[in-house]
């Protein structure tokens, strides 16, 4: 770390440099591509985990951190725009592909336009939405913005801002589809997107053309939300994102807040988090492996698939009293302790499970049918995974050994044994296979721990007030769909100052045009299925 | 065997000597009465579909099925059924209203005709001429119309896509079906749907056909699966892709003629294997075995009939509620590279082994 900032100095003395969980650089804009194209080929930070839209007050900017995808390391990036008027930056969408839906999140809803970005529509507000709502100074008056009820006119062409070689920005539209395509409409209304997403499909035949992709269906603001409310009212938000990872969201939040207050978690508190991340994950790989066959015609696996996470919910529903969103990670620790006869029901569970998967396997996985549809079906290469910021086991089964529990490690998971799964063919199939080995190594780490929870405290001290002091903290961990961060700038509060939900499947979305062109219709479900995106985490 | 012809004959008298009617009105009065019999049996093989395919899938997907109306929910396909009837149909704008309106009725009228010559048992025919089992090929292929009518009157994308690959996959799988009919027609040397019965007194022609024959209805069940649009199949309609397919702007009893039309297309495929491959209403008979077959003469032809075509269904439930489904590409490369040149050779095998006297 010591050696790049040498360096980065030495090309770039404009940057400002600080250590805080991360290196951090401050650079202008104006220096803020070159400084991440070297960063990316000379130093291989070739992953852009999040690209976090801000507003300081007086200024507008972005924090973007930035991870080499060998050695795992992170580095944090700080850019300023030059006023609030008319604010621009650079865009990186030539370097990292998934900055260009980052960028246009962030144009949402702080209007920083991105120069260079081909793409600056609205994300996730309507077209017609007035003013940005991210803003701190933004004017809720629902007059200003009242619940519409006429229909949102689509917009077939996109605006690029352009920099003319003296420096004056000019806007180029670009039309998003051909003239003669043949546009289907998929959703927001559709049995195979699995929540309110659109994709405006342009198709040949039967051969998919361009996807292009709408969100913002069901966008509750919860980011926005959490900025009026204290540290432990926020929390519960995080089961509602990824509502199949809600633990491990949750588990994400606490921890950020608790390295922010340097609070010592319990070791039971510890262990119990682990085995409900990993009966999470459970759960997940389950119910997108059911929903996956069911796409595919293959409606019995969703039964056996559901018989089985039954079994799970039932045993998350005795400790936490919920089947959904169980709001069970508290500050310090768990709310509640741990059920009765949660061992022995874990235990039970641990023994179903390895012929419970061989059923599986016998059912779906050797199914010559199955295999035709998925195998060689929406390839991912490895380079692809880090250009678009694919995590996960969409990411391993790509090749990408990349997995936050050894990548970044937290809690008590570099105490155990376990498989990062990775497979190098990339394709449908590979991730399917994937999901079903990760089952059995959440498996193996349950089976370690459950015989050893330790006696004590299930939550450590906590004062009444929760204020956290200046400063800004990022912490990620991995759920069933890949890494998921928080982000958390304080200014000494007993409320953030800005938080953001660093989603997974966000960057699953983004990735479904890539992975389509040239396939079929019928295998934008496989694709869909496999990347197994959740809308509610998508829209936040 | 019993003859159930007596029946018919009965009511022939009745009308022409007890009555006395002229030979004008009792044919008219035949053919009403004909047609009043087959529509309920038709309304009741439905409704029995419709239940019987909840509770196979139930068990096979570790649940129990519909359980609450009446036992074991045998009352809830009448439930379904009534509400069906008393839905709205609603009218859309954009749409061709004719041929929207026609083409449900197309889909039923199509599967309707082909129960004309269906074997129900022994003498429980309604029409039995020379070409029956080609008069069955032609009308059954009546339905794909219905489904392209559906999907292009419809003025929507996904139905016009759900209706061409329908077209695409009935066409191609009707070949296939046609061969292996074909197949079995050169083994019997009738295409009267009597004779062949008949041609199956003593053994049935999956067991005189041997290999040909057997090959003959691996590729008949499938292509009859295909043929229904049932899953593994069932792309005209695959939901996860196309909400619906062609029926997706229908609603009401205009919906429910298609969906109607789908198991009774199962049954129909169903009773076309038991006739062609299972001996129709035949009894179960090994040459030689005379007090065995006396006994098997002694289950009514009809039950022999309908137990065969369901056990036949049974097996395509089967495969639609474990299988996943192929993708279009696949489907028609199946049926053109694979099972329409594997029924090519086996007619030929078909021949060889009937011209060289080569059956049991």
């Amino acid at each position: 770390m010591a050696n790049i900032q040498e360096t980065i100095a030495g090309q770039f003395p404009e940057v400002e440099f600080a250590q805080g969980e991360t290196l951090e650089l401050n650079v202008p804009d104006a220096k803020w591509h070159d400084l991440a194209a070297s960063l990316k080929e000379a130093f291989g930070f070739d992953n852009l985990r999040a690209l976090i839209g801000m507003d300081w007050g007086e200024q507008l900017g972005i924090v973007c951190y930035l991870v080499n995808s060998k050695t795992y390391e992170m580095i944090r990036v700080k850019v300023l725009a030059d006023n609030r008027e008319e604010p621009f930056l650079h865009s990186v969408t030539d370097l990292f592909a998934v900055a260009g839906i980052y960028e246009r999140e962030v144009f949402d809803f702080y209007g920083i336009k991105f120069i260079g970005n081909p793409d600056m529509r609205h994300l996730f507000l309507r077209n017609d939405w007035v003013g940005y709502p991210f803003r701190k100074d933004y004017d809720t008056n629902p007059e200003l913005n009242p619940v519409r009820l006429n229909h949102e006119e689509t917009q077939d062409t996109t605006v690029e801002y352009v920099e003319g070689p003296d420096g004056k920005i000019h806007t180029v539209e670009h039309a998003i589809f051909a003239p003669d395509d043949f546009v289907v409409n998929i959703g927001p209304q559709h049995p195979a997107t699995h929540g309110v997403l659109r994709l405006r499909t342009a198709v040949e035949g039967e051969t998919i053309k361009k996807i292009d992709l709408y969100l913002g269906y069901i966008h509750r603001g919860i980011e926005k939300l959490c900025e009026g409310l204290t540290y432990p009212q926020t929390i519960h938000f995080t089961d509602r994102l990824d509502y199949l990872g809600a633990l491990m969201n949750s588990h994400c939040l606490c921890m950020c807040i608790e390295k922010a207050m340097q609070l010592e978690v319990p070791r039971r508190a510890q262990v119990i988090r682990c085995i409900m991340d990993e009966l999470m994950r459970l759960n997940s790989h389950l119910l997108a492996m059911g929903t996956f066959c069911m796409d595919l015609g293959a409606t019995t696996m969703l039964f056996y698939a559901l018989r089985e996470r039954e079994t799970i919910l039932d045993i998350l529903e005795k400790t936490t009293g919920a089947r959904m969103t169980f709001n069970y990670n508290c500050i310090g620790g768990v709310r509640q302790d741990i059920a009765e006869d949660f061992v022995s029901d874990v235990k039970k569970l641990l023994e179903i499970m390895p012929k419970a998967i061989k059923e599986y396997n016998k059912v779906f996985t050797g199914n010559i049918i199955a295999k035709n549809r998925m195998e060689g079906v929406g390839v991912l290469s490895p380079e692809a995974a880090v250009d678009y910021n694919v995590t996960g086991p969409a990411a391993r089964s790509a090749g990408w050994n990349y997995d936050v529990r050894r990548a970044q490690p937290y809690g008590i998971y570099p105490e155990l044994q376990f498989d990062v799964v990775t497979r190098t063919e990339g394709d449908s199939m590979a991730r399917f296979k994937a999901r079903i080995t990760e089952m059995e190594q959440s498996c193996r780490i349950i089976a370690q721990l459950i015989d050893n929870i330790p006696d004590g405290e299930i939550c450590a001290k906590v004062p009444k007030v929760i204020k956290l002091p200046e400063g800004h903290w990022f912490q990620e961990v991995e759920t069933g769909k890949g890494a998921f961060g928080c982000y958390i700038e304080s200014t000494g509060t007993t409320s953030p100052w800005r938080m953001k939900f660093n989603s997974p499947c966000f960057c699953l979305a983004g990735v479904v045009d890539h992975l389509t062109r040239g396939q079929k219709i019928a295998d934008l479900i496989t694709i869909g299925g496999t990347l197994d995106y959740i809308v509610p985490d998508i829209d936040r | 065997m019993q003859d159930l012809s007596f029946v018919t004959r009965w009511i022939d008298n009745l009308f022409r000597v007890v009555l006395g009617c002229p030979e004008w009105l009792t044919v008219t009065l035949e053919c009403v009465l004909l047609g009043v019999v087959l529509l309920l049996v038709y309304a009741v093989l439905a409704l029995f579909y419709i239940w019987f395919e909840r509770k196979v899938c139930a068990a096979f997907q570790c649940r129990l099925g519909p359980n609450r109306v009446g036992p074991f929910g045998v009352l809830q396909p009448f439930a379904d059924m009534f509400k069906m009837l008393i839905k709205e149909l609603i009218s859309l704008n954009h749409t061709d209203k004719f041929l929207f309106a026609l083409a449900p009725f197309l889909v039923i009228v199509a599967s309707m005709l082909a129960f004309a010559v269906l074997p129900w048992g022994n003498g429980l025919q309604a029409i039995d001429f020379n070409i029956g089992i080609f008069f069955l090929l032609a009308v059954s292929s009546i339905g794909v119309l219905g489904i392209l009518l559906a999907g292009w009157s419809s003025n929507n994308k996904f139905t016009l896509i759900g209706a061409l690959r329908s077209g695409a996959q009935m066409v191609s799988y009707e070949i296939s079906i046609s061969l292996s009919v074909i197949t079995m027609v050169v083994l019997c040397g009738s295409m009267s749907v009597r004779d062949i019965v008949m041609a199956q007194d003593h053994c049935w022609f999956i067991f005189s056909g041997h290999i040909p024959a057997i090959i003959a209805f691996l590729v008949y069940i499938i292509a009859g699966t295909a043929e229904t649009n049932r899953g593994p199949f069932d792309l005209p309609e695959a939901e996860s892709e196309l909400t619906a397919g062609y029926h997706t702007e229908y609603s009401g009893m205009h919906f429910g003629f298609f969906y109607l039309a789908e198991y009774l297309n199962l049954f129909i495929v169903g009773g076309v294997a038991a006739l062609l491959f299972f001996g129709g209403w035949m009894p179960f008979h090994i040459p030689g075995w005379d007090a065995f077959n006396q006994v098997m003469n002694y289950i009514p032809s009809v039950i022999w009939f309908l137990a065969k075509a369901i056990l036949i269904t049974f097996i395509m439930i089967w495969f639609k509620w474990t299988f996943p489904r192929l993708r279009i590409d696949q489907l028609l490369s199946f049926e053109w590279k694979y099972l329409m040149p594997i029924s090519l050779v086996n007619l030929v095998l078909m021949t060889l082994v009937v011209v060289f006297g080569l059956t049991f």
